[in-house]
């Protein structure tokens, strides 16, 4: 595989890295350690800018106005968007804008009015709303959320715990069980206006991150029409799958990303550090952690642009998505973890985003679907369907 | 657990202040009828933490009464935007010195 970069690639990296870099990185140096959001007058200056620069919207269809970016190259850039304090989970604060819920680019006409598209103009927000106390590594058994058709409409009862957004959200869509089917094919997918009664989210769920929190929800005799069936009844998990295989590959990325700045900083910093005499870089312990950071960077790298590839040739990419995920989020907390350790006690401190990276790149082993899961969802399709 | 911050409030003196850590966390002011007036929080850059930015804000306050309460917290900008949602809830609107210095939008919360 060639991972050589095209002229307009490399234009584009460039122009993405200078941005993150002249741009975001210096608004952060005013806020919190831990803050999640820029001011909202930064945010529109910003999103005037990556417009400018034709970048608004990447992920978003080209038939829907989103700019016309394969997957290759929107990974390349999502490694170069991730490279600031918060770059993990709210990569460039999402001044490039965002592609919504992908399962409403397969909504009918009617919901795309009402959902999506307001979605695309940045007029509406949205959550999705799949694990549940029960589990969330195989939602397709745990769901116990129940639906149950009353005339024209669907009545839901049950609760949804770590779904991000939920609490700003105009709009969300929530998975039930609709049949007596105890598996996969018994779970539909609905759109859920934040606004209905029965519609409550509980609490926040605090976890090691501190912005983007997640929320529980409770529904209580949510009462939904028909119409805000999205695709077709008993079909939901086929929606929610599709979801969590295409997420992968960004979501290697921004852990990848991440890896790459800390890399730079732990190059910079042992050149400049001198300990018994010595530059750090002259030690052959830290040498050692630089180089097994170089390897675990391009390993998780090359995985995750070959499962890029492989999408944009309309492949069957599931074995490399699942990959690139296990690889990019474990990879990275073993970087970030040495990059602290070359860092030493500035490395734990707020001062630097290391901490925020090393506690936040904790829980991508887990969000997504944990690296167990992964494994299982590679040796199911480089085995065969029925061992599992 | 509650969600809320239960805790009695205390006057706001250096007295109080002594046992008051410098650790991050987030905290409540309040008039001398325990009416909240604001909510805020010690991040990762308040020097001294929880104790630097309360006495920062009874400095301000100079010889008006302010009682305060106080939670320590390591995930204290999640618990900020809670206590801030919570509040919303309750009273239907944000204290109003958050109203001039929070420019973001607040969630919806519903608590039991």
């Amino acid at each position: 595989m060639d991972y050589q970069l095209s002229e307009e690639q490399q234009i584009l990296v460039d122009m993405v890295r200078r941005f993150v870099r002249e741009e975001i990185c210096p608004l952060e140096d005013k806020l919190d350690p831990d803050a999640g959001e820029i001011d909202p007058e930064d945010s529109t200056r910003l999103k005037e800018m990556t417009r400018k620069m034709g970048l608004y919207g990447l992920g978003i269809p080209p038939e829907f106005g989103g700019p016309d970016v394969d997957v290759t190259t929107q990974t390349l850039l999502a490694f170069e968007m991730a490279q600031h304090r918060a770059g993990l989970y709210n990569p460039c604060y999402n001044v490039f804008g965002g592609a919504g819920l992908a399962q409403l680019y397969e909504a009918t006409e009617e919901q795309k009015e009402k959902y999506l598209y307001p979605v695309l103009r940045g007029e509406k927000t949205s959550f999705f709303g799949l694990t549940e106390p029960s589990g969330g590594s195989d939602p397709g058994r745990a769901i116990q959320t129940r639906a149950v058709k009353d005339g024209n409409d669907w009545v839901l009862n049950g609760s949804k715990i770590f779904i991000s957004g939920a609490d700003h959200a105009d709009f969300g869509i929530l998975f039930a069980r609709t049949s007596e089917d105890k598996g996969r094919n018994g779970v539909t997918c609905f759109i859920v206006d934040t606004d209905m009664p029965g519609f409550h989210v509980r609490r926040v769920v605090h976890t090691l991150r501190s912005t983007k929190y997640a929320t529980e929800i409770q529904i209580e005799d949510l009462r939904i029409p028909e119409e805000n069936i999205l695709g077709e009844l008993n079909k939901g998990f086929a929606i929610a799958n599709d979801r969590l295989s295409r997420y992968r590959i960004p979501y290697a990325a921004g852990c990848i990303g991440v890896a790459m700045r800390a890399q730079e900083m732990a190059i910079e910093y042992v050149k400049i550090r001198e300990t018994f005499g010595g530059l750090l870089a002259s030690r052959q312990a830290i040498q050692w952690m630089i180089v097994d950071n170089e390897i675990d960077i391009r390993t998780a790298r090359h995985v995750c642009l070959e499962a890029a590839q492989k999408a944009d040739r309309g492949e069957d990419f599931r074995t490399e998505a699942a990959m690139a995920k296990l690889l990019g989020s474990e990879a990275g907390g073993r970087v970030v973890d040495r990059v602290m350790q070359i860092h030493g006690g500035y490395g734990m401190t707020k001062d630097l985003p290391l901490e925020r990276w090393y506690r936040e790149m904790r829980i991508r082993r887990i969000g997504e679907g944990p690296s167990e899961v992964q494994r299982l969802v590679m040796a199911r399709n480089l085995i065969g369907g029925s061992f599992h | 657990m509650s969600i809320r911050l239960n805790k009695p409030f205390q006057d706001l003196t250096p007295e109080n202040l002594v046992s008051v850590q410098g650790q991050l966390g987030v905290y409540q002011l309040a008039d001398e009828n325990d009416n909240i007036f604001y909510i805020g929080y010690a991040g990762g850059r308040s020097l001294f933490g929880l104790h630097g930015e309360l006495t920062r804000e009874m400095q301000a306050r100079e010889s008006k009464p302010t009682r305060f309460r106080y939670e320590v917290n390591q995930q204290y900008i999640s618990r900020y935007e809670e206590l801030l949602m919570l509040h919303q809830f309750d009273y239907g609107e944000l204290p109003e010195r958050v109203k001039d210095e929070y420019p973001h939008k607040v969630g919806v919360l519903s608590p039991n």
